[in-house]
C-alpha cells in the first residue's frame, strides 16, 4: 500500500500508444497513470503489464508530442467512475467529462468501471414485460426487464431511428418510466445531431455518454463501462429500472481490435482478439435483476453486421451472449417497410415468461405462435412460387402467400407507437381476415 | 513458503517462490486470490490466477499450498451450486453480497452442517480403499462413506457429526473423516471399465427413438446460437432417467442459470416426486466470470460426478458449452505465449478434450458395485460452422452426435436435431433393449420412421420442380405423413406438458401416425380420393 502518488521520468520507449517506464517501485495491475506532456497537457493511461521494475503502459489517447522526458504519475487506483443521483439528465464524453455545459456533480462515490460479476445465485429471472411500442418486438419478440436484446442491423438500414424510437417510447407494464442510459460510440457528426435531438425530446430521465468518430478509440472502450457502472448504480442502489442503449457495438469491437493489435496480441478470427467473446460478455452480462432488490438493467445494443453477414464474429459472438436478437432486413427496407424487422431469424429467448395472462394478455402466446407459423410457411412458399409460379401452388398456399405480404406491410410495418393491446388486436384481426384464427390440426405439438 | 509477486501480465503472475510443484495451488496477493502454477523456472514460477488481477500490486505476498487444484468431497455436495473452483455460491452470497468481488477463502462444503452417520463395519476390522465404512443420509440418497486408505479400524462411532469431528480412527492413529480432497485433473480410480450398453432414457423423442444415448456414453450437440442447445440440456437434466445430475454452466449466461435454479427448486422429479434440486449439483462459471476458473469448471464438475459414480449411482454430466471451455484454454495458452495451433487453439486441445470424455463410462467401482457416468455436452461453433477445431475434436471423442440445424430452429422446429446428419453409436444396443422393455415393435417402427423421412426428402425435391399439384395422391399422402412425423413426433415443445415423453408414449405416438398412414394408403389403393382419406385424420391423434 502506498500513501502518495508516484512520479517518474523514466520512460525508456514509446511505441504508438504503448510506453515502457523503468525503475518503478510498487505498481498495480490495471492502475491508472497520468502522463504529463511536454506542453503541460495531461492524459490518462493504464498499467498493462509489470515485469519487475519495468512497467508497460497503454495511453488512452494520441501520443503525438510525447517524449521520453515526460512525467508519468502513478495514482495507485484502478479506473473508477464518479457517481451520484445527480447524474440523471447529464451528457458526458468518453472520458466522463460533462459536455452539456454544466460542471461535474459532487460524486457520492467512486466505483471501478469494470464492475464485478453478479453471483449467478443472486440473479432474479427476468420476466416483467416492457412495452417498446413496436409490434415486431412487443408482440412477436417480447422484451423483459433485465434482458439483453441486440438489434442486428446492416449499414444503411434505419437502426438509428429504431433505437431512438425505443428510447422515446419504452414503458414498463403498468406505465412506469425508465431511466435511460445512452452510450454512443464513434458517432459521425450527422448521427451526433440526430441523437442529441432525440435525447432532448425524451420525457424521462436519461444519462448519455457520447464518443465521436474523431475522439480517442480508448474512450470507445471506456464509455460503455461508464454507462454500465452508472446503470448498475442507479438500478441497484437507486432502485430504478434502467434501459441501456449502446450504439454501435461494431465500433466498439473495431476499437478493441485496434487496441489489441497495438498491444501486439495474437489476432483471432478476422483480426479480432481471441478474448472478444469474454470481453463482450463482460459488458452484456451486466444486464439483469437481483433477487430481493428493486431495480433492473435492461440492455439494447445495436450491432451493424459487416457485409450484412450474421456469421461475422461481432454479431455471432453477440448472439451467443445475448438473450435473442432483433434482425433487420435490407429486403424489407427496400420494400418501404418500417421498422424492417425480419421476424424469422429474430427471437426473444425470455419471451415465454413475460407474456400471457397477468403480464400482457392471455391470448398473446397463441396469436404470436400462429402468426409466426403462417408467416414462416408463407416465406417458404415464396421460394417455391419463384420456381413453379403462383399457379403451380395449391389454393391454400396462395392464401398464405398473401398473408405473408399483409403480415409484413400491416403488422411489422407501423407508423407511430402501438400499445400492446393494439398490437395484439391487430395480430388477431389479420389472422381472422385470412381465416387463420384457430389453431389447426398439425399445430403445436 | 512465502514469496513476493515480481510481475503481472493480465491473469498470469510471476512470483519469486522456489520449490513449488507444477499445477500446485498458490495463494496470490493480499486478497489471497487463487492461482495454479503453470510454468516453473529455477528461481521463479508463473502462476495462472483464477480471479481478476485488477489492482494486484508487485511486492504483494504469494504462498504455495503444497496441493494441486482439488475439490472437497463429502456429504452436502448434492443440491449445491458452486463456481468453477467449487466455491459455494449461496454461502458466498451470504458472506459478500450479490456481486463477486473476489478473494477470500470459504470452505467448499459447509463445516457447520450436522450429519448423521451409521457405521457399517465394526472396530477391529481390516478395510481396503473403497470399502464402505458406513452411511450418511444426504436428502433421499444414501451416501456411503468409504475408506480412502487401507488399515485396521480402531474406533468408529455412529451419531451426529460435522466435518470438524472425525468419525473414528485407524489402529495406527490416522483419523477417519467423512470428507476428503481430490485433485480435479486426475480421474478417480475404479476396478475396471465396462462397455456402455443400457440406454439412457432422456424423454426427448428424437433422441430416445432415433439417436439413443447409453449409460456411460458421451454425446455432443453442436449448433449455432439460438438453435436450442441450452433448452435441450436443461430438458435432459430435468427428465433423464439417472440418479444424479451434474450441470455445468460453462461460460454461458447468468440469467439462464437463474432460470435453471428456479425451475429445479420448484419442479418435482417426474419419477420420485422430490424436488429436482435434490438430485442435482450445479457448477457455474458464467461468461463474465474469470476465464481460468471456467477452464477448471468442467474438471471440478467431473470429479464430483465420479465421486457419486463411485457410490454406485448413475450420474449424468451436462456441460453447456464445451466451446467456452476451449476458448478459455485458448486464452490461457495465448497469455503464456505458447505456439498456437489451428484457429489459435493450443495443439493439445484435442488430447485434453479426449481425456475429459474418457472420464465417462460404466465402471465397476472399487467397492464392487456398478456405477455410470454419462456426458452430454453442447458445442457452440463460431458462425455455426461445424468444420472448426472444437466440433471436430469432439466428434472424434464422442459416441453420439446430434446436429442442431439453424434452418430447423428458424422454422421453430425444436429440438432442432437434424434427422439425416445426426448419429448414435449406441443405436443397436439401445434398440435391443427397447424391443425387450417397451415393445418388440420398437425397432420395426424406427425403420419405418426413417424410411418415411427419407422418401419425403426425395419427393420434396420433385415437388420443388413440378409443384405439389403435380404429385400423385400416394406421394402427397406420404408428404402429409412425414409432415406429421416432423410436427407431432420429432418436435417437442419444452414449454408444454409434452416436454417429457416416456418411451411407451413415444412408441404409441409414432405407431398412431404410421398405422394411419398404412390405412390411408390402403384406401387410396382401393380407389378413394386423398381428400376423403385425410379427413379421418383430424381426431385420430393420440395426445
Ligand atoms: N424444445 C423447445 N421448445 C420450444 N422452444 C424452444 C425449444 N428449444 C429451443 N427453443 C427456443 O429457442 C430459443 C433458443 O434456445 P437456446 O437458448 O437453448 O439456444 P442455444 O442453442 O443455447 O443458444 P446459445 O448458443 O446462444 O446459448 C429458446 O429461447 C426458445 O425460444
Ligand atoms: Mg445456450
Amino acid at each position: 500500500m502506498r500513501l502518495a502518488e508516484h512520479l517518474y521520468r523514466t520512460i525508456s520507449s514509446i511505441r504508438g500508444p504503448l510506453l515502457f517506464v523503468e525503475e518503478v517501485v510498487s505498481v498495480r495491475s490495471g492502475e491508472v497513470v497520468e502522463i504529463v506532456f511536454p506542453d503541460g497537457a495531461v492524459m490518462e493511461g493504464e498499467v498493462l503489464k509489470i515485469d519487475g521494475a519495468t512497467v508497460l503502459i497503454q495511453v488512452y489517447g494520441e501520443t503525438r508530442g510525447l517524449d521520453t522526458g515526460s512525467a508519468v504519475v502513478f495514482t495507485d487506483s484502478v479506473k473508477k467512475a464518479p457517481l451520484s443521483r445527480e447524474i440523471v439528465g447529464r451528457v458526458f464524453n468518453g472520458s466522463f467529462e460533462p459536455i452539456d455545459g454544466h460542471p461535474l456533480f459532487v460524486p457520492e462515490r467512486w466505483v471501478p468501471v469494470t464492475g464485478f460479476p453478479l453471483n449467478p445465485v443472486a440473479r432474479a429471472r427476468p420476466e416483467e414485460f416492457i412495452e417498446t411500442g413496436c409490434t415486431a418486438i412487443d408482440l412477436l419478440n417480447t422484451l423483459v426487464k433485465g434482458q439483453k436484446l441486440p438489434i442486428f442491423s446492416c449499414s444503411g438500414l434505419p437502426a438509428r431511428e429504431m433505437a431512438a424510437g425505443i428510447l422515446q417510447n419504452a414503458r414498463l407494464a403498468g406505465g412506469g418510466a425508465f431511466v435511460t442510459v445512452f452510450v454512443a460510440l464513434g458517432l459521425t457528426h450527422h448521427e451526433y445531431s440526430f441523437y442529441m435531438e432525440a435525447i432532448e425530446a425524451m420525457r424521462s430521465g436519461f444519462v448519455a455518454f457520447v464518443n465521436r468518430a474523431d475522439e480517442p478509440v480508448m474512450e470507445r472502450l471506456l464509455a460503455p463501462r461508464f454507462g454500465l457502472a452508472c446503470a448498475e448504480y442507479l438500478a441497484f442502489e437507486g432502485g430504478m429500472d434502467v434501459l441501456v442503449v449502446i450504439t454501435d457495438m461494431t465500433n466498439y469491437c473495431d476499437a478493441l481490435r485496434e487496441v489489441s493489435t497495438a498491444r501486439e496480441e495474437l489476432p483471432g478470427r478476422r483480426g479480432y482478439p481471441g478474448y472478444l467473446y469474454s470481453d463482450l460478455a463482460s459488458l452484456y452480462e451486466r444486464a439483469g435483476r437481483i433477487r430481493g432488490m428493486a431495480g433492473s438493467v435492461t440492455l439494447l445494443p445495436v450491432v451493424t453486421m459487416p457485409e450484412d453477414d450474421i456469421t461475422h464474429p461481432i454479431p455471432d459472438l453477440t448472439g451467443y451472449i445475448t438473450e435473442g436478437q432483433i434482425v433487420l432486413s435490407r429486403d424489407l427496407h427496400q420494400r418501404g417497410i418500417y421498422p424492417p424487422v425480419d421476424i424469422l431469424p429474430s427471437l426473444s429467448r425470455l419471451m415465454q415468461r413475460g407474456i400471457g395472462a397477468g403480464r400482457t394478455r392471455e391470448d398473446h402466446r397463441d396469436i404470436a405462435n400462429l402468426l409466426y407459423r403462417h408467416y414462416a410457411t408463407g416465406r417458404d412458399l415464396r421460394r417455391l412460387e419463384a420456381i413453379v409460379g403462383r399457379d403451380g401452388l395449391l389454393e391454400g398456399d396462395r392464401l398464405l402467400l398473401d398473408f405473408a405480404d399483409a403480415f409484413e406491410r400491416e403488422l411489422v410495418g407501423q407508423e407511430g407507437r402501438r400499445g400492446i393491446e393494439e398490437s395484439l388486436d391487430a395480430g388477431r384481426a389479420l389472422l381472422r381476415r385470412f381465416g387463420l384464427a384457430e389453431p389447426q390440426e398439425g399445430g403445436r405439438g | 513458503m512465502t514469496g513476493r509477486i515480481i510481475g503481472i501480465a493480465g491473469q498470469t503472475v510471476t512470483v519469486d517462490l522456489r520449490g513449488l510443484k507444477l499445477y500446485e495451488m498458490v495463494s496470490v496477493g493480499d486478497a489471497g486470490l487463487t492461482g495454479e502454477v503453470v510454468r516453473l523456472e529455477r528461481d521463479r514460477a508463473v502462476v495462472q490466477v483464477y480471479e481478476s488481477t485488477a489492482g494486484l500490486a508487485v511486492g504483494e505476498p504469494a504462498r504455495g499450498t503444497a496441493l494441486p487444484l482439488t475439490v472437497q468431497l463429502g456429504p452436502g455436495i448434492l443440491s449445491s451450486m458452486f463456481d468453477g473452483l467449487q466455491r459455494p455460491l449461496n454461502r458466498l452470497r451470504e458472506a459478500t453480497g450479490p456481486f463477486m468481488t473476489g478473494g477470500g477463502e470459504i470452505p467448499h462444503l459447509d463445516p457447520d452442517r450436522r450429519w448423521r452417520f451409521s457405521p457399517a463395519v465394526g472396530e477391529g476390522e481390516e478395510v481396503v480403499p473403497g470399502a464402505i465404512l458406513g452411511r450418511v443420509a444426504e436428502g433421499p440418497f444414501s451416501h456411503p462413506i468409504t475408506a480412502t486408505a487401507s488399515g485396521r479400524i480402531a474406533r468408529l462411532a455412529g451419531g451426529e457429526f460435522s466435518f470438524g469431528e472425525p468419525l473414528g480412527a485407524f489402529a495406527d492413529g490416522r483419523e477417519i473423516t467423512a470428507t476428503n480432497f481430490w485433485p480435479v485433473r486426475k480421474p478417480r480410480p475404479c476396478r475396471r471399465k465396462l462397455p456402455p450398453g443400457e440406454p439412457l432414457v432422456t424423454g426427448q423423442r428424437v433422441i430416445d427413438f432415433l439417436f439413443p444415448l447409453a449409460r456411460g456414453g458421451t454425446a455432443i450437440f453442436p449448433g449455432g446460437f439460438g438453435t436450442g442447445k441450452t433448452v435441450l440440456e436443461q430438458g435432459i437434466a430435468k427428465f433423464a432417467e439417472v440418479d444424479i445430475v451434474v450441470y455445468v454452466g460453462c461460460g454461458e449466461r447468468g440469467n439462464e442459470m437463474a432460470e435453471l435454479l428456479e425451475d429445479f427448486v420448484s419442479l418435482p422429479d417426474v419419477r420420485t416426486g422430490a424436488s429436482l434440486m435434490e438430485r442435482t449439483i450445479v457448477v457455474v462459471n458464467t461468461s463474465n466470470m474469470p476465464v481460468a476458473a471456467r477452464e477448471a469448471s468442467i474438471y471440478t464438475a467431473v470429479t464430483m460426478a465420479e465421486y457419486y459414480r463411485d457410490m454406485g449411482y448413475h450420474v449424468l454430466l451436462l456441460a453447456d458449452s464445451i466451446s467456452r471451455w476451449a476458448e478459455a484454454l485458448r486464452e490461457i495458452s495465448s497469455s503464456l505465449e505458447e505456439m498456437p495451433g489451428e484457429e489459435g487453439y493450443p495443439t493439445y486441445l484435442a488430447s485434453r478434450l479426449a481425456g475429459f470424455f474418457e472420464r465417462a463410462g460404466v465402471v465397476e467401482t472399487l467397492g464392487g458395485t456398478i456405477g455410470s457416468l454419462s456426458m452430454v455436452v453442447s458445442v457452440s461453433p463460431p458462425g455455426g460452422d461445424f468444420t472448426e477445431p472444437v466440433t471436430q475434436a469432439c466428434l472424434r471423442a464422442a459416441g453420439a452426435f446430434f446436429m442442431l440445424d439453424t434452418s430447423l430452429a428458424h422454422r421453430r422446429h425444436f429440438p432442432a436435431v437434424n434427422w439425416f446428419q445426426s448419429y448414435s453409436l449406441y443405436g443397436r444396443g439401445a434398440t435391443e433393449h427397447f424391443d425387450r422393455l417397451v415393445s418388440p415393435r420398437w425397432g420395426e417402427m424406427q425403420r419405418r420412421c426413417r424410411e418415411l423421412l427419407k422418401r419425403e426428402e426425395t419427393l420434396r425435391e420433385v415437388a420443388e420442380i413440378v409443384g405439389v399439384e403435380g404429385l400423385q395422391d400416394a406421394d402427397r399422402l406420404l408428404m402429409k405423413t412425414a409432415e406429421r412425423i416432423r410436427l407431432q413426433f420429432l418436435s417437442q415443445n419444452a414449454y408444454t406438458g409434452d416436454a417429457f415423453s416416456p418411451p411407451e408414449a413415444t412408441l404409441a405416438r409414432i405407431e398412431a401416425i404410421v398405422s394411419f398412414h398404412d390405412r390411408a394408403a390402403a384406401r387410396l389403393a382401393a380407389g378413394e380420393f386423398l381428400d376423403e382419406v385425410l379427413k379421418e385424420s383430424t381426431g385420430g391423434m393420440t395426445p
